[in-house]
Order: C-alpha cells, then structure tokens, then sequence
C-alpha cells in the first residue's frame, strides 16, 4: 500500500530510500509506540486514583493494594518506564535510522525487546501495588526487575551505535549527538543507580544523593535529550527551514552534557548534607540556563515567519508547545533551585506542578508531536479525524498548563504557610484542598485527551480503515466514522 | 565515525565524573561516621533499628509513608522546621548512618516525621491516628489504615490491647485491636527520635 512517490528522479530515488528505511523500522516502532500509549492510559488512571484520594481519602478507602502510597508511585513509575521510556524509545530508533540513512538494524530483536521491557513495567507494577515497591523515588521496582529495562537499554544502544557506524549521510545532524548521548546515559544511570541502591554498595545519605543522582538525571539526561532531539528533528522537517544555527546547536548539547549531570542535589537543600554537594547542585541548575537559552534561541528563530502554520500542522503545534514548555519549565527549575526559593517552595506541591509542567508540558507534548508525524509514516496510514487531534491538544493543553500554574501557586503558599509557625500545620493542609480538587479537573481533562489520542492510535493501526487522501491537518475535513465507516464498507464490497 | 567516539566518550566521561563527584565522594567522606555514646547510661546514638521497630520500617516503606511524610528537620532559620518543634536541631548525616533505605523523604502533605517519637511518644495517640486520622487530626488528607487492625466483638468486656477510640467512633460491642504490622509501624514510628545532641549539629 505504499505510495509511489513522483516528481524529477533524484528526490524520487530519495523518497523511495525513505520508504524503505520507514518500513524497516514499522515493526519495533509500532510495538514501542502502541505499548507506550496503553501506558499512558494507564497512567492516567492510577494518576486520577491518587489525585481524588488527595483531597477525599476516604475514595476506594479500604483497598490496600490502592493505598495513596502505593497508587502514586506505580502513577510515576508507569509515566516513566511505561510511557515516556517507550515513547522514547520509538521516537529515537526511527528517527535516527532516517537521520543515517540506514535501515534499523535487528528489527526482530527490538521488538523483542520491547516485549521485555512491558514485561518490566508490569511486574514491577504488581510489586509495588503488592507493597514490594522500595519507597525510593523512580527506583521503586524491586531489584529483580533491573534486568527488563538494564537489557533493552543495552539492545537500544547497540542498535543505536551500529546505526551510527554504518550510517550513509555525510552530515551528523544536531539530534543524532542527543540520541546517541542519551542511549549511553540510559543504562549507565540505571544499572549504577540499582548497584548502589540495593547492593548497598553505598551508605547513610549517600543512598539519598545516588536516589536523586539518578531521579534527577533519567528525566534530564534520558528524555530531555530525546525530546530536544525530536523538536530539532520536526521543527525544521514541518516547517521546511534549517535549524537556525549549528554552532549554537552544538554549545547547547555539550553544556546540556556537563552541567545537567550535576543539578539532582538541589532535591536535597536543608537536608542532612554537607552544604558542598547541595551548592554543585545549585551551580549545575543555573548553568542549564545556557542549553536552555541555546535550544530556545534555535527553535524559535527556525519557527520565525512561519508560526501560522501553527493553526494547520498538529505535529507543529504539539512540538512547539513542548518546545516552549522546555524554556518556561527549565528556566523554572533553575529557579527554583535557589536555597531561598527552596526554603519555601521544598516540600510543597510546587514540586509537583513543575514536575508536569517539565515531563508532560515539554516532554509528553513532544512525544505526540513525534507520533502524530511518526505513525502515518510506518503505518502508510492517516489520521481519520481532525476532531480527535484537536480534542487531544486542548484537553492536554488546558489540562497541564491549568494543572501547573494551579500546584505552582498553591505550593508556593503552602510553603509560605508552613514556614509560619504561627500557622497550624492542618491550616496547610485546609489551604492546599480546593488546588487539589483543580488539579483533579485538570487531570480529567488530560485523560480525555489521551483517550481522544488512544482512539486515533486505534483506528490507524486497525489496518480495515485506509485514509489515503492526504495528511490530517486541524483544517482536514473528513466524513464523520459513521459514513467513513460505511464508505469503507461500501469500498469492500465492490472491491469483492 | 570519530564523532561518534567523541559523543559516547563525552557522554560517558560527563556521567562518570558526576556519579564520583555526588555520590562516591560523599560516600567515602562518611565512611569515618562513628556512633557516640551517650555518658549517662552507655547507649549509643545513633543505633540501628532493631525488633518490632526494625519490621516496622517494611511496613513504613510498604505503605509508602514517604510520600507524604520527610523525615529531616532543616537547619535553625531556614524554614519552620525547628520553630514548628519538629525537632530540637537540624539532622546531619551521622543521623542516618544506619538508615537502609533512607527515607529523607521529598514532600510534606503531613508534617516531618525525624522526631515523632519524640513529639508523640504515647502508643495509643499513634494507634488512634493511624485508625482514623480524623479523631486525632481533623481535617487530614491521610488514609485510614484500618486494614493494620482487626475488629473483635467482646460485649462488655475491654479485651487487652484494645484501642480507646472515642464513643463516636466505635460500633457499639466492637472493639479495635492492632495487628501485627500495626505494633510493627508504630514502634518504628516511636523509634524516630533524632535528639541527641551531636558535636556536628550545634542548629
């Protein structure tokens, strides 16, 4: 069912080489990609679980295996292995097997590994609700379950490397450093993270810095880079232009590369430290200033002249939103590293609301970007409803920026409350109540999304409903389900 | 070819000089960590957990108590932590030479938890809160643990070990007596006292 591309010979021969290096990769994108999304819905719901229990304890009160501190640790542990981790994962094999111009290597194999890795996501689920979780932040998967993501990740970077080796472009493209720095950061940080956490390889606090070592650095140097990656890749794709500057390109990866490494101690200010290792952390956080600034300076000049086609394109306005959510979280954070800022905001639900206004305002909404571009390309394939596209983005859109500005302002005066003795530690508690009731709205409105997103996964993978007639715009009309359906059907039957 | 030897190595080299400049550094630095003992009665501080205590501490990280409770008082002057009477001086990280896992904790939907022991140290109040945070703390967003207890029907009698719920909370011929992990978890919480004084804690 494959197009047949026209126009002069050599971009002919170009688009034909494309198709092929797409139908490479279909099999192992499609299975990280359609496994990622099933999480993601999974995700939701035990994020709506905890999110009600919060303010009404009471709800599903007597199961223990949904006790709030189970329910919120599987919430972050779906989002990060079982979502962002495979969302990752797919969006990093297709794109750099486009970006060397080679077919992805051990299609077999990385499907295979994908297997592996849900079989992780699920065991380590079951643990945690069986109350065998560790009470260690991102590393709550009992250690048997190291092997299900230590040997994907190791599989992911050697398919990753032989790419690069064998890759026929001249030219390394900016995202190609992102990927492949990401893939050698990934198993490193976990399988030393697991070492050290349950082989008691390390002591006393020391357990406390390697916990945020690793919690701080998978979001920066495993999904950050992948996303960042993803937007230098279909900015300028979408767009038609070039990335604004090469060099600054560069100065960002390599500061990204030093400086975020370091920033994980400021989830420790005030704690029981030597005030060295929480100051590097303080130093490491305002120095991601300069990646930050360079990635906004290079996608926002690629976007110059061209941001109507914010109004047509759903990869375009997915990735830069994302995109922008990378300035305002991180600028955020760096912020919020401050040990003045921290005084007040530590402890509170601020954390909560940065936290998702950085994994899902930037991360997540990048993913979609990627998958609103990637699945028509290795399904041949569109998208069968505009409606659906746009339900995704408000409800996504509204929902985190309503979620993250509502958490942020809470927490800043729940923190403020706190640090006032005056003030009756439950008058917190009583403050924080109605944010916290937002924030269930807010989450409400992002699991429509992803059922809106769930439901276009559905129908462009059920290989019964072909929609050729070019890609899906937010401007594309197409019939309504009903009559497409029976259009469909009608088409059948003729066909017969 | 040469560029990607170049980004693996940097990758590789960045990762490693922040896992030895945050975690093993640090690590060995606290190697030196001795107990101290304490003049008056030989004991020293800190010891590790040990009975009841020690089991309670599964059933803490089981039910995920961290989520919503730290266990480290920040210094004199920075937060409230110490004018909140949460403990009598800021936790150093000799307080936790013992601790495996640490649960320092990140958030503070319910108040720190390094001295409860301290603060609470009746059995009965922990009993009651875990119960039903409600007769102690009302207002809380804190679960009831009832599933840490078993109900026995006992008519007039007061079997031992019963819990003194007030009369609005007890089913009439009922009585609540904690289970197993339920002892367990509140001598791990009575067990948090981190007020010794120590040389290196002076706030």
């Amino acid at each position: 069912m494959t197009q047949v591309p026209e126009g002069p010979a050599e971009s002919r021969l170009e688009q034909i080489s494309r198709i092929l290096i797409d139908d490479s990769s279909r099999v192992p994108v499609l299975i990280w990609f359609t496994s990622s999304v099933v999480w993601l819905l999974l995700g939701s719901l035990a994020a709506m679980i905890s999110s009600l229990k919060l303010h009404n304890p009471d709800f599903l009160g007597g199961i223990e295996w949904l006790t709030f501190g189970r329910i919120r640790p599987v919430h972050l542990d779906i989002v990060f292995f079982g979502w962002s981790s495979m969302a990752a994962v797919g969006a990093l094999l297709w794109l750099q097997a486009r970006l060397c111009h080679v077919r992805l290597p051990w299609p077999l194999l990385l499907s295979g590994l994908a297997i592996v890795w849900n079989v992780g996501v699920v065991v380590g689920s079951v643990a945690v609700l069986a109350g065998h979780g560790s009470s260690i932040e991102y590393l709550e998967f009992p250690a048997y379950c190291a092997p299900f993501f230590a040997v994907p990740a190791l599989g992911v970077l050697a398919a990753n490397i032989k790419m690069y080796l064998t890759k026929n472009s001249e030219h390394t493209y900016v995202s190609q450093w992102y990927l492949l720095a990401a893939t050698v950061w990934l198993p490193v940080l976990y399988v030393t993270a697991m070492l050290c956490t349950y082989f008691g390889l390390v002591q006393g606090v020391s357990q406390a810095i390697t916990n945020w070592w690793f919690g701080h650095n998978a979001l920066g140097l495993w999904v950050t880079p992948i996303a960042v990656a993803t937007a230098y890749y279909l900015i300028p794709k979408v767009t038609g232009r070039p990335v604004h500057s090469y060099h600054l390109s560069l100065l960002g990866f390599w500061t990204l590369a030093i400086f975020y490494n370091w920033a994980g101690t400021h989830h420790l200010t005030g704690g029981p430290l030597p005030a060295w290792t929480i100051t590097v952390g303080v130093v490491g956080s305002m120095m991601m200033f300069i990646p930050v600034i360079t990635v906004a300076i290079n996608h926002h000049m690629t976007m110059r002249g061209v941001f109507h086609m914010l109004k047509t394109s759903p990869t375009l306005r997915f990735t830069v939103f994302g995109s922008v959510m990378y300035t305002v979280a991180s600028f955020q954070g760096s912020l919020e590293a401050l040990r003045s800022h921290q005084e007040i905001t530590h402890f509170t639900q601020y954390t909560i609301g940065h936290a998702h206004l950085g994994l899902y305002g930037f991360f997540s909404m990048i993913m979609f970007g990627a998958m609103y571009y990637i699945f028509p390309r290795v399904t041949n394939n569109e998208w069968s409803s505009a409606r659906l596209i746009k339900v995704h983005f408000w409800g996504s859109a509204i929902g985190v920026l309503s979620y993250g500005i509502g958490l942020c302002w809470a927490g800043w005066w729940q923190g403020v409350m706190m640090n006032d003795p005056s003030i009756p530690f439950l008058q917190t508690v009583e403050y924080v109540k109605p944010y916290l009731i937002l924030r269930s709205v807010s989450g409400m409105g992002m699991t429509i999304a992803h059922i809106a997103f769930a439901i276009s996964v559905w129908r462009i993978l059920s290989r019964h409903h072909f929609v050729m007639s070019g890609p899906t715009l937010f401007t594309t009309q197409r019939p309504a389900w009903k009559e497409f359906v029976n259009e469909q059907n009608e088409r059948e039957e003729m066909a017969q | 070819m040469n560029k990607t030897f170049l980004v693996i190595l940097g990758a590789l080299l960045t990762i490693a000089f922040s896992l030895s400049g945050l975690v093993l550094i640090p690590n060995w630095q606290f190697q030196d960590h001795k107990p101290v003992v304490n003049p008056r009665d030989g004991s020293q501080y800190p010891a590790p957990y040990y009975g009841l205590a020690l089991q309670g501490r599964d059933v803490y990280v089981d039910q995920g108590c961290t989520y919503c409770h730290t266990q480290q008082v920040r210094p004199k002057g920075y937060g409230g932590d110490i004018r909140r009477n949460w403990g009598n001086r800021r936790t150093v990280a000799r307080d936790y030479m013992y601790e495996y896992p640490i649960l320092l904790g990140t958030m503070r939907t319910g108040p720190d938890l390094a001295n409860i022991g301290a603060r609470q140290p009746a059995r009965d109040w922990h009993y009651l809160h875990l119960y039903n945070p409600q007769i102690t703390s009302a207002g809380s967003v804190m679960p009831r643990y009832q599933y840490l207890f078993r109900t026995v029907k006992a008519g007039e009698l007061v079997p031992a070990g019963a819990i003194p719920l007030p009369p609005a909370f007890q089913a009439e011929g009922t009585h609540i007596i904690p289970n197993a992990r339920g002892e367990q978890l509140v001598e791990y919480l009575r067990a948090q006292n981190r007020t010794f004084p120590l040389p290196e804690a002076k706030q």
